[in-house]
């Protein structure tokens, strides 16, 4: 573990603060920290505090189950799990070439889904911090204060979500746990009269985005002390590069570059991720620490992310977000921006990206083709990696000749995260709260960091989702669904 | 009616329901256009009245409409708020028993249990579930069973054995350990004869008996209760096939 406030030496000793549950965040997390007599911050931990061992349930289960039954992971991010088992299952069905029109239409959903996912975190749940100020009275520091004082901005959030979501609906199915993604490609069109409904508020998404772009690069420019020092820990970079190494969010290769940039590896095969990527355990901690092997558990963390996305390509092959993402480099002069603040603007940017994208699946006669599914010879392993909204995101299967699981390993985008949020948190301890007695603006310093990487606490441990099981039972439109868009869309 | 007689009637929940002798009363109401609940009856096969969600009062005294056959002049309850709770209560039972994932069920949407479910306005599971261990046979290359989901219907043992000639399905145990086995030494699904073109495939009300590798081929949206509610696909008005099995 890199740095002094991992572990206290004489915990006992210290005085303990809380900060619980971490508000604005997706799934329930907690902070830790521990002063001594003179309220020097000796330990800083993130802590995830609900595990539910989501692998070994999948165990034993039939493998075309898998990509519907994975999206109770996560109510906020259902449709990259949904996407990346159907990656893997593709495997197990010997699908090696998906019929593009399924590639599209799951293409489709997915840019859907960052679209609306980045919407939600930027406007919903960061904006407050960024035009309020982090120590800002917190009764205005939300939404609804977003809503009363910049009131088209908070409109076009919330229509640029559901944008994002009629997406999802059209290619999914619905929703909530759509069921669109099938092994081997989708088991639904989308049709003309649906595309045309998609197409009809495009020029309105792709301005709304670029306003949010704008915004964001104006906020770092005007603060730039600020958003350049506030949290920041350099660290390697890991993300999917298309195999030209331009942005690519649905598939491609591994990449990763040194905290300076330098490629560490490139070209990798999601299939072999596991000679690249290792994990680790911590006694207090339920989420795994992962590192590249390479470097080992010490040195090895990484970022991963919209920030580590759109430094880690060589290009976005859409116009307007590529400009955005050159003005974004032209900031650090060609070195690595390590910034956790960062991270808004680079969300902004794929965001815009995500609407550009979208509108050349539209226009792609492949979109709206026939050929759904296929398949080929079985195959034992499947391994799927998609860039979900959050950062990379590996869903790793065995199956037997029976069609059942025999394994799954996850590695979720926040756990990716884990060490980078600890060091981010820790650094601005150290920042801000070293010798200060903590108020509830300092505090929220901490949680502004931890909001910065837009953390989904809940996938990262893997969990069932918390409802109560009679009410998934149920469920097709019922009590399940609205549980669980409670907790994606808490407006 | 070809002969000149006044059609037989009962009077159930104020209408006249016509029928003719021989007719239980869940049939002669089924066929009266009037849904009575119901799961562990299916047309081909002779009513056993073990699930008892198709409960009406007749004249005033409790019975199962399945095995009660209907009869000139009898007075039936079925809509009242009494029995719907009942029939509800029963169903929260069956759900508290197995292991019922709707989001991830492959037969969500074509599913009887379900189906039943939404009919009765059940929201919550009301019983604390007893998430029994129930291991899936996978053995069969093209048949898997998921005994997680099984209700005891015993329709799949009697299509095997009246049907099919098989016998590949039975029950065994008693109360609470009662559950389904296949016939077969090895206990193993693949060392039986069943065969995807057995009856004993298509009668599972609920997600045990399932073709492998079909999932979700069909979309959730398509499938034979998403368009209409059970009690309008069970009278006959039946939009769209199943989309599942
Ligand atoms: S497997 Fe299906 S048909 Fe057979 S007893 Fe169980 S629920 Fe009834
Ligand atoms: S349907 Fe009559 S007892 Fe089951």
């Amino acid at each position: 573990m890199p740095t002094s406030l991992d572990t206290a030496p004489n915990p006992e000793t210290l005085r303990r603060i809380v900060i619980e549950p971490v508000s604005r965040v997706e799934g329930h997390g907690k902070v830790t920290i521990l002063l001594d007599a003179e309220r020097k911050v000796q330990q800083v931990r993130l802590h995830i505090v609900e595990f539910r061992g989501f692998e070994r349930f999948i165990q034993g289960r039939p493998f075309w189950e898998v990509p519907v039954m994975v999206q109770r992971l996560c109510g906020i991010c259902p449709v990259s799990h949904h996407l990346a088992a159907s990656k893997a299952m593709d495997q197990i069905v010997g699908a090696t070439r998906v019929p593009a029109t399924a590639t599209a239409i799951r293409r489709l959903m997915h840019y859907g889904q960052i679209l609306q996912s980045h919407a939600l975190h930027f406007f919903h749940l960061a904006s407050p911090d960024l035009l309020f100020g982090f120590d800002s009275d917190p009764a205005k520091r939300n939404v609804v204060g977003v809503l009363a004082a910049h009131p088209d901005l908070a409109r076009h959030g919330i229509l640029l979500r559901k944008f994002g979501q009629e997406i999802i609906r059209i290619t999914a199915g619905k929703r909530v746990h759509g069921t669109g993604s099938i092994p081997g490609g989708v088991n639904k069109r989308v049709t003309p009269a649906e595309r045309d409904e998609l197409r009809a508020p495009l020029a309105d998404v792709v301005a709304w985005a670029e306003a949010g772009v704008r915004l964001v690069a104006d906020l770092f420019a005007a603060n730039r002390a600020l958003y350049e020092g506030f949290g920041t820990v350099r660290s390697s970079l890991l993300s999917l590069v298309a195999p030209d190494g331009a942005l690519d969010l649905y598939d491609g290769v591994l990449r990763a570059r040194d905290a300076d940039g330098g490629i560490l590896f490139d070209g990798v095969r999601c299939a072999d991720y596991g000679a690249r990527i290792h994990e680790n355990v911590r006694s207090w901690s339920y989420m795994k620490f992962p590192f590249f092997a390479e470097l080992g558990p010490e040195r090895g963390w990484y970022k991963v992310g919209p920030l580590a996305r759109i430094q880690n390509c060589d290009s976005i092959g859409t116009p307007r977000a590529e400009a955005a993402r050159q003005e974004f480099l032209a900031r650090t002069l060609g070195t690595i921006q390590h910034a956790p603040l960062a991270y808004h603007w680079a969300r902004m940017i794929e965001l815009l990206h995500a609407a550009e994208v979208i509108e050349r699946l539209l226009a792609d006669p492949a979109l709206v083709g026939d050929e759904l599914t296929a398949t080929g010879a079985r195959a034992t392993t499947g391994i799927g990696v998609i860039e979900a909204p959050r950062g990379t995101l590996i869903h790793h299967y065995e199956v037997d000749a029976d069609d059942l699981v025999t394994m799954c390993n996850l590695i979720v985008s926040t756990t990716h995260n884990n060490t980078a949020m600890n060091e981010a948190i820790r650094q601005v301890a150290r920042q801000y709260l070293d010798g200060r007695e903590p108020t509830e603006g300092l505090l929220n310093h901490i949680e502004v960091a931890i909001r910065a990487f837009d953390p989904c606490l809940s996938c990262a441990t893997h969990a069932l989702g918390k409802m109560p099981l009679a009410v998934e039972i149920v469920d097709a439109a019922g009590a399940l669904v609205t549980r669980l868009v409670r907790d994606g869309e808490s407006l | 009616m070809t002969d000149a007689s006044p059609p037989q009637t009962f009077q159930m929940d104020g209408h006249d329901v016509a029928f003719t002798p021989g007719q239980s009363i869940l049939t002669a109401a089924l066929a009266a256009g009037r849904y009575i609940p119901h799961l562990c009856f299916h047309p081909e096969f002779t009513a056993h009245g073990s699930c008892k969600v198709c409960t009406v009062k007749v004249n005033g005294q409790p019975h199962a409409s399945c095995t009660t056959p209907a009869r000139s002049g009898d007075v039936v309850e079925s809509d009242t708020d009494e029995l719907t709770q009942l029939r509800l209560n029963l169903v929260q039972f069956l759900f508290a028993e197995g292991n019922h994932f709707c989001p991830s069920c492959e037969k969500s949407g074509a599913c009887t249990l379900q189906g039943v479910a939404y009919e009765l306005g059940m929201t919550t599971e009301h019983y604390s579930p007893l998430f029994p261990d129930r291991p899936v046979d996978a053995s069969h290359p093209d048949v898997l069973l998921d005994f997680n989901r099984c209700i005891l219907c015993e329709l799949c043992i009697r299509a095997s054995a009246i049907h099919d000639q098989k016998h590949v399905f039975a029950l065994s145990g008693r109360g609470i350990t009662k559950h389904l086995i296949v016939n077969a030494e090895s206990g193993r699904l693949a060392d039986t004869a069943l065969a995807l073109s057995d009856k004993a495939m298509t009668v599972c009300p609920v997600g045990v008996i399932l073709r492998k590798r079909q999932g979700f081929a069909v979309p959730i949206g398509e499938r034979r209760y998403d368009h209409q509610p059970i009690s309008a696909v069970a009278v006959g008005h039946r939009p769209k096939e199943d989309g599942h099995e």
